[in-house]
């Protein structure tokens, strides 16, 4: 496997399971007008997964394609950050998670506009766009709860206590990081923490919410060490193609 | 290899027709996604830049086009996919956005180009395509479509949707 397509696996398999985990919202939205918003979102996150993988297969060169890629590996060969995996929790926890990975996307799109991989520099340029949106519905709402009631304030810093250790693996740099960043298609996810800081740090503030220190929890997702939960997303968003292989619309 | 009857003009007015599925009084053409069109023998090639990585409608935008030209005396139609650069509303022609503003849909705004973006959703201020009052309320960032946001007006009490900016 080379470090080119496990790169874009990366990119690929956070915004897949993030768009997987905000379309279980589809029907269980706090109101219609947010319930279409995450699922928007969601819609947006899985376009964007779709051309990362099928671009991702290419790289590959092994005849697979993006409905393989996304419905016929197991958990252990997916690459998306833990975080994404997690469940949603209730609505405020889902727009700190959302707040949280949509400012890293924002700079990982950004930082890919020179890349050498050009097909990546065009995915990354139609998908900013996008992402800025989810970034201030994210934004919007995490000021509007963390600044509300008291018991909107409590859940939403328990939801950003909770979440917060996990935004460690966005920027920790491993042996597969540092080829990309040789080879000149990502610079080093390091790169981006201050300014993903920048973005997040006064949105919370404005929300009143206090950001944790960092603490020594690592995880792994992007190397493949998941949690236990990815495995039951997958079940379900499988399912399909592994009770009736090959099946189609 | 024959020659084909149809001239790039002739493909063009048959893309004029063909309406974007989710948004019927606006066509492709007017909403900007026909990148390019050549004719190569006995083919067309069509060049298409989706509006939303994940908008359902590209696909059935994709045959309608083939559809439209095969009809139309093609032989061969080619779609190809571009995404550099990324599809903007400002590409929406002035004749498609006079059509959504006639249908009910407040077209899009001036995009904002100087790369400076507000963390706060601060929600365009738009007047009722129904009444033309105003004050109108932001009730979703987000809408029916990718495209679209939901609004309403304070005077009517109506519900419209507006074209989002990108």
């Amino acid at each position: 496997m080379s470090v080119h397509f496990d790169y874009l696996l990366r990119l690929a398999d956070t915004s897949l399971v993030l768009g997987q985990r905000l379309s279980e919202w589809c029907g269980h939205g706090p109101v219609l007008e947010e319930d279409l918003a995450l699922t928007n979102v969601a819609l947006d996150c899985i376009g964007q997964a779709r051309l990362l993988l099928s671009h991702a297969a290419d790289v590959e060169g092994q005849g697979r394609d993006e409905d393989q890629l996304a419905f016929l590996r197991d958990d252990g060969r997916y690459r998306n950050l833990t975080i994404v995996e997690l469940p949603n929790g209730d609505f405020g926890a889902t727009v700190v998670r959302n707040l949280l990975v949509n400012a890293w996307q924002a700079q990982v799109w950004a930082s890919l506009a020179d890349s050498t991989d050009r097909a990546l520099a065009a995915i990354a340029e139609k998908s900013a766009k996008e992402t800025r949106y989810h970034v201030t519905h994210a934004a919007d709402w995490t000021i509007r709860l963390g600044d509300g009631t008291d018991e909107s304030h409590g859940r939403m810093q328990s939801a950003l206590d909770r979440l917060w250790p996990y935004t460690a693996e966005f920027f920790v740099v491993d042996a597969l990081d540092e080829a990309v960043a040789a080879a000149g298609i990502a610079p080093l996810c390091s790169t981006l923490e201050a300014a993903w800081m920048a973005t997040v740090a006064p949105v919370f503030e404005e929300a009143t919410l206090t950001v944790p220190g960092r603490s020594p929890f690592r995880s792994r997702g992007k190397t493949g060490v998941h949690t236990e939960h990815l495995g039951h997303l997958l079940a379900g968003m499988q399912h399909l193609q592994r009770a009736y292989p090959g099946g189609q619309w | 290899m024959t020659a084909l009857a149809l001239s790039v003009e002739d493909v063009m007015r048959v893309l004029e027709s063909v309406p974007d599925p989710e948004i019927p009084v606006v066509s492709v053409c007017g909403l900007g996604i026909i990148r390019d069109v050549a004719i190569e023998g006995d083919g067309v090639r069509v060049v298409v830049t989706p509006t939303y990585s994940g908008c359902p409608a590209t696909e059935v935008i994709a045959a309608s086009i083939r559809e439209a030209l095969v009809a139309a005396g093609a032989g061969d139609v080619r779609i190809e996919t571009r995404l550099s650069p990324a599809w903007t509303t400002d590409w929406i022609t002035p004749a498609a956005r006079a059509s959504l503003a006639a249908y009910g849909i407040v077209p899009p705004g001036e995009r904002r180009t100087d790369g400076a973006q507000p963390i706060r959703l601060v929600a365009r201020s738009v007047s009722c395509p129904r009444c033309g009052g105003r004050p109108t309320t932001q009730l979703s960032a987000f809408g029916a479509t990718a495209c679209k946001a939901l609004y309403r007006c304070e005077v009517c009490r109506e519900p419209f949707e507006v074209f989002k900016d990108i």
